[in-house]
């Protein structure tokens, strides 16, 4: 593949950021920069859907209604989780990828910086739109982050601020998953084969894929209910010929693949950290790669599994069944993997690679529950309970949340040039640990004895569950606080980082001093470069 | 009465939280529930081992897997010295060895697990039919061919307590948010067969005794059935499982199981007094009265 | 304006200055999204469509221009222009995927929800309790007859009458547009525009007939949007492909006045070519709505 022979980044003042707000941020074409405003962004965005948690949890403290208002509560929930997810995990990892992707193969930016700025931009004013439902009359959507109608139809005015954020969200992903796709299929250094590339840069690229075949679907099933709310439409209208399970099915026909969207870039950046960390590359290179296309491959046919309880015809039931349980071997392979990575190597626990081990345990754990959600008998009795808010919050905040953290722990010297205060990110990560635990394990116990999931009040035999689960809430908000102060610190002064960082870090990253340049390789990297800086698989 | 289900009691993780317990007020109904209930029925108990069986090896897997995580993290820690070895990159055999093994392991798994879904999905030769239907923020119960249909809302005192800042505490009410004013009566020992629908909104029909869980969709039916042991009569309770808006937390189930003999009493009873002239109005709102709304499907259509 | 300078040093991968291009079309996006969510809400109207749809358009023809032009200064070297070709296909993809989400709706309601309601297989309860006289043939507009004439009917357009012109129109204008293909690489330009003319006109043309009829669905046949599920199916995919089709025509429309100025190169055209690999989607979408939605 021919690439720029000579280099990049045609013209003349390299190294000069432009000066000025609306220069450097607003019209910014630079993937550092755009990193940076998504990562920001991401954060606001997380501390905000975890206020909504927190009232979430405030409400959940003890039975009986003290603070929310039963439709305020379900407006929470439903907030929570679209904040959380297009706000805070999915830009995170978009920004992790702007930063980083050029850097690992050599590459002096994004392929299309201007359509980088645009996939940026729109975000704020989509959650400008969404953020807006709180003070509309009839109150913010509350059906769910699911939507599904004919419940979500029966929504005020927020429906169609909610749909329309939805589809500016799912726009800013698909043209950021394109510049993915371009970036790393057209920008990479001579010599950057495919099969060189760094798994952060595999797991991304698989996920643009899945990025770009999801979001037009959801865009599609979001648009249906607007025509069904406000055009006389009959898609989810059974007296019309419709059906409100069609729309379940469209929606997890993106929805399934959306939390693989959200899980694959945390594999890459476990991948990376595990090697650094173990002093040697990453055991079975080739399978990981290959388990990852087979997860995506398979996060498009097991949709159904969310909807057990629907009333699917037993052949459905049983195909989905079974195609969800294969999705635990390529899992498996890449834990085993990981294990292995540190197997025979020289472990040091430097707070990344604590993030990392947490994940390995904690994602393992959710893995573990979702496979016993996947047995269609078993998921009769947990369908709708807190055993699924177990599941998916020990995949998500133990799994992504906790990839992220480890990612900008183990990036963030490379991006600000100093290192971090150390025992400050281990008080973070060991308070993070211990509370998310108290938070999200008892949630397996109320789900199991039969605590209903989206309800603002329960039954007294649940108390002491949520309790506990509230303490462990508000222990772990708290303990977030201490993430932004120590990035601040960071970005303003502490020890000089140097280009690697770590001892034992491999990647063409590593090979840019630190903070690394304002272009990252503005001449490709040489053959010998690379060799240097790839792992020999 | 509560949920029927066993109390194991607390373990290491209860201890944990123990100084949050002494926070609580002591609630009458005990807690620390960790797990699943058996159940009333033989279906209920196979899906109550299902989810055991997955549990266990779950927990195997872990142990194993955890174990061989633990080890490498203490074994080869730099700290200790430990130098890595760079020739130990990838093995085909352990690749294939670690997909393989997982694979045996899942069939063990879908085996039984398929033999219990086509199990449930068997209602033939049923005697009884009840059509339940779902509502905003209620549940309608029809004994199909008889006429004896009933009405099941939150009880009274569940209700005022319940309300935002009522200053009643819930611990005071028994069965709170857990308790109707007409529950459905069902008989022990005979095949029962629910026709679950939903005239608003989806709702879901979950019994945790039945490990029934069937989604109440509007404009289509879903079938379900159960078969209580004979000797398990009593009362037993569940709750809408869709969220279904802003009440949702707040349409329980309650099941009167009786015996068949009881229950057919009941049913005649039932019968009987359909047949008395023009029930008082006030009555009209409480148990037996034909709806003919319930037979005919709402053509639900959107707002707006 | 900060994307001036830069040589025209082709041997480098042209990485632009800052924009102010996207920025503004953040904006023109949330000045369309309120408008429209404005007028739905029946707040104040959908008067923010109407800046929302300059900004738009100015956004597409400054950015766009900004790209012509560096691209007439030659600074795009083979590496940029096959980034731009990735990313159409990549963005065509993603269309494709919206279509999909039509068509599956279309194709569950006709294998599914419908045969269902009647009462098929296991499902025979739903129409022994709830849909009695239903009858579940396609097409239709469900048990209720939802929409419709005034006493619950409607007729469908049969395949075979305009559907079956709007299907060779449009073949023929995807033949066009390769014959002006053809005709650019072989620098033939008279051929290039009269070809080209040809596509986008046909566009317009198929775009004209379809707005015809909709017009006597409407008036005569009872075939609404509202029309139960099938009125909701066609009008959704027929309208959403008739949008893309009136947006490729435009495009082709615009290609032809750079054609006219003289934009393109035999070997560098990449313009053109997205534009055509438009058209073509465009075609094979319809092909499919031909197929499923009026034909079968
Ligand atoms: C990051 C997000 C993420 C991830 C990675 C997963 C991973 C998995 N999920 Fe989860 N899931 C969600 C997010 C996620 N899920 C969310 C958000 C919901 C709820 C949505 C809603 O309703 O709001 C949900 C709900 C959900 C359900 C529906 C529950 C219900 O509503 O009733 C099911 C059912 O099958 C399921 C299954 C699985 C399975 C089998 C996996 C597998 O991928 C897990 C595989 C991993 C392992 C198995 C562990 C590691 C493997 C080994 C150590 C190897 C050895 C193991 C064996 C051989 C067993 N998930
Ligand atoms: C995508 C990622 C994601 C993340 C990161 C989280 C993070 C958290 N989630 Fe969320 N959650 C979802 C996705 C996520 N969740 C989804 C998809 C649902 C389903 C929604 C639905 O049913 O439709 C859900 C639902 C859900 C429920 C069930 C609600 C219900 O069924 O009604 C609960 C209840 O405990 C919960 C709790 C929490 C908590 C305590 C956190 C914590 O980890 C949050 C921690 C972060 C902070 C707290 C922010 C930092 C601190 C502050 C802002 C300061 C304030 C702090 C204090 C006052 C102490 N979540
Ligand atoms: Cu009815 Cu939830
Ligand atoms: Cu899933």
């Amino acid at each position: 593949m021919a690439t720029t022979e000579h280099g990049a980044a045609a013209h003349d003042d390299h190294d000069h950021k432009p000066h000025g707000f609306w220069n450097r941020w607003l019209t910014t074409t630079n993937h550092k920069d755009i990193g940076t405003l998504y990562l920001v962004f991401s954060c606001i965005m997380f501390f905000i859907g975890g206020s909504f948690a927190m009232l979430i949890r405030l409400e959940l403290f003890k039975p009986g209604l003290q603070f929310l208002d039963p439709a305020l509560f379900n407006t929470m929930t439903t907030m929570h989780a679209l904040v959380m997810i297009f706000g805070a995990i999915m830009p995170a990892f978009v920004g992790l990828a702007n930063w980083m992707i050029p850097m690992q193969i050599g590459a002096p930016d994004m392929a299309l910086p201007r359509m980088n700025n645009f996939s940026f931009w729109i975000l704020p004013f989509a959650f400008t739109l969404l953020l807006s439902t709180l003070f509309v009359p009839g109150g913010g959507p509350a059906g769910g982050w699911t939507m599904y109608p004919p419940l979500v139809l029966q929504t005020g005015s927020a429906l169609p601020l909610m749909i329309f954020a939805i589809h500016l969200m799912g726009a800013s992903s698909i043209l950021g998953a394109i510049n993915v796709i371009v970036t790393i299929m057209n920008m990479r250094a001579p010599g950057m084969t495919l099969l060189r590339m760094p798994l952060f840069v595999w797991t991304w690229l698989i996920t643009a894929y899945l990025l770009i075949a999801a979001m037009p679907v959801l865009a599609g099933a979001v648009t249906m209910l607007l025509t069904d709310h406000f055009f006389g439409t009959s898609f989810f209208n059974a007296a019309g010929g419709g059906d409100p399970v069609m729309f379940q099915h469209i929606f997890w026909f993106f929805g399934h693949p959306e939390v693989y969207i959200m899980i694959l870039p945390a594999f890459g950046i476990v991948s990376e950290i595990i090697p650094t960390f173990s002093g040697k590359p990453l055991f079975g290179y080739d399978a990981m790669v290959y388990a990852t296309a087979s997860i995506a491959f398979l996060s498009f046919i097991v949709w159904a599994h969310h909807m057990f309880t629907v009333g699917m015809p037993l052949s459905s039931e049983l195909f989905f069944m079974l195609s969800t349980m294969l999705i635990a071997i390529p899992t498996g392979v890449k834990v085993f993997n990981w294990a292995t990575t540190m197997w025979r190597g020289s472990v040091s626990f430097e707070p990344p690679m604590l993030w990392a081990l947490a994940f390995l345990f904690m994602f393992s754990i959710g893995g573990f529950s979702g496979l016993m959600l996947a047995i269609a008998p078993a998921d009769f009795q947990y369908q709708d309970t807190y055993f699924v808010v177990a599941h998916f919050h020990y995949v998500l905040v133990t799994g992504a949340i906790f990839a992220i953290m480890g990612a900008v722990y183990y990036w963030l010297p490379k991006w600000t040039g100093h290192m971090y205060n150390m025992s400050l990110a281990k008080w973070h990560f060991w308070l993070s640990t211990i509370f998310v635990n108290v938070l999200f394990f008892p949630q397996h116990f109320l789900g199991l004895a039969g605590m209903p999931r989206r309800v603002p009040d329960y039954a007294v035999q649940f108390t002491d569950w949520n309790m506990v689960s509230s303490i462990g809430g508000f222990g772990f908000g708290l303990s977030q606080f201490l993430f932004p102060y120590l990035i601040w610190q960071c970005a303003h002064g502490g020890a000089k980082a140097t280009s690697k960082v770590w001892d034992t870090s491999i990647g063409l990253e590593w090979e840019l001093p630190s903070p690394a340049p304002y272009h990252s390789w503005v001449e490709a990297p040489s053959m010998a470069t690379i060799e240097h800086g790839v792992a020999s698989h | 009465m509560t949920i029927k289900t066993p109390r194991v009691s607390t373990t290491a993780l209860a201890a944990l939280a123990a100084g949050v317990m002494s926070l609580a007020a002591p609630s009458a109904q005990a807690a620390w529930t960790l797990n699943m209930t058996p159940g009333i029925s033989a279906m209920s108990r196979e899906i109550y081992s299902l989810h055991m069986l997955m549990f266990w090896w779950c927990v195997g897997i872990a142990i194993v897997v955890f174990g061989f995580m633990i080890f490498s993290m203490v074994h080869f820690r730099k700290s200790k010295g430990a130098v890595a070895d760079q020739h130990f990159l990838h093995s085909n055999r352990i690749e294939i060895i670690w997909t393989l093994v997982p694979v045996l392991i899942l069939i063990s798994m879908a085996v039984p697990a398929a033999r219990v879904l086509v199990q449930t999905e068997d209602p033939v030769a049923t005697e009884l039919s009840i059509r339940v239907t779902g509502y905003q923020w209620k549940w309608g119960y029809e004994y199909l061919d008889t006429g004896v249909t009933i009405l099941s809302t939150l009880s009274r005192d569940s209700n005022r307590a319940r309300q935002l800042g009522s200053g009643i505490d819930p611990n005071s009410v028994p069965n709170y948010l857990l308790s109707v004013d007409h529950p459905l009566v069902v008989p022990a020992g005979v095949k029962v067969r629910v026709l679950i629908t939903a005239q608003d909104v989806i709702h879901s029909w979950w019994v945790p005794a039945l490990a029934i869980k069937k989604d109440a969709i509007p404009g289509f039916i879903n079938e379900a059935w159960f078969d209580i042991d004979a000797d398990k009569t009593g009362t037993y309770r569940g709750q809408c499982a869709e969220l279904c808006g802003r009440d949702h937390g707040f349409m329980p189930i309650v099941l009167e199981v009786k015996s068949k003999q009881d229950f057919d009493l009941w049913l005649k009873k039932q019968q009987d007094a359909l047949k008395q002239p023009a029930v008082t109005p006030s009555e009209t709102t409480t148990t037996t009265t034909t709806t003919s709304q319930a037979t005919t499907p709402a053509t639900h259509v959107s707002a707006g | 304006m900060a994307e001036t300078h830069a040589p025209a040093d082709s041997t480098r991968y042209y990485l632009p200055h800052g924009s102010p291009w996207p920025i503004l079309g953040s904006v023109a996006l949330f000045c369309l999204m309120f408008g429209a969510v404005s007028y739905l809400n029946e707040w104040a109207g959908g008067w923010a469509l109407i800046p929302g749809a300059l900004l738009l358009s100015t956004m597409f023809f400054c950015w766009f221009g900004t790209v012509i032009g560096e691209n007439q200064h030659g600074i795009y070297n083979d590496q940029v222009d096959r980034s731009f070709r990735l990313g159409m296909i990549w963005f065509i993809f993603s269309e494709v995927m919206f279509f999909a989400a039509f068509f599956g709706a279309l194709f569950y309601a006709r294998n599914f929800s419908v045969p269902w309601e009647g009462g098929e297989g296991v499902k025979v309860l739903n129409k022994l309790l709830l849909w009695k006289n239903f009858n579940p043939a396609w097409p239709t507009n469900g048990p209720a007859h939802i929409g419709g004439r005034a006493d619950g009917t409607f007729e469908v357009i049969p395949a075979f009458s305009l559907p079956a012109v709007n299907t060779i129109i449009l073949l023929t204008s995807g033949l066009t547009v390769t014959l002006a293909h053809h005709a650019l690489r072989a620098t033939h330009r008279g051929a290039l525009t009269f070809w080209l003319a040809c596509t986008f006109l046909l566009g317009f043309s198929f775009v004209g007939l379809q707005a015809h009829e909709y017009g006597e669905a409407y008036r005569e046949m009872g075939l609404r949007l509202s029309t139960g599920i099938y009125g909701s199916t066609f009008f959704m995919l027929t309208g959403f492909h008739g949008l893309h089709v009136t947006i490729g025509a435009i495009m082709l429309t615009i290609i032809w006045f750079r054609v006219l100025r003289g934009h393109f190169t035999p070997n560098k055209h990449f313009a053109f070519e997205a534009v055509a690999w438009y058209w073509h989607f465009v075609d094979v979408v319809w092909l499919g709505l031909f197929i499923f939605v009026y034909w079968i």
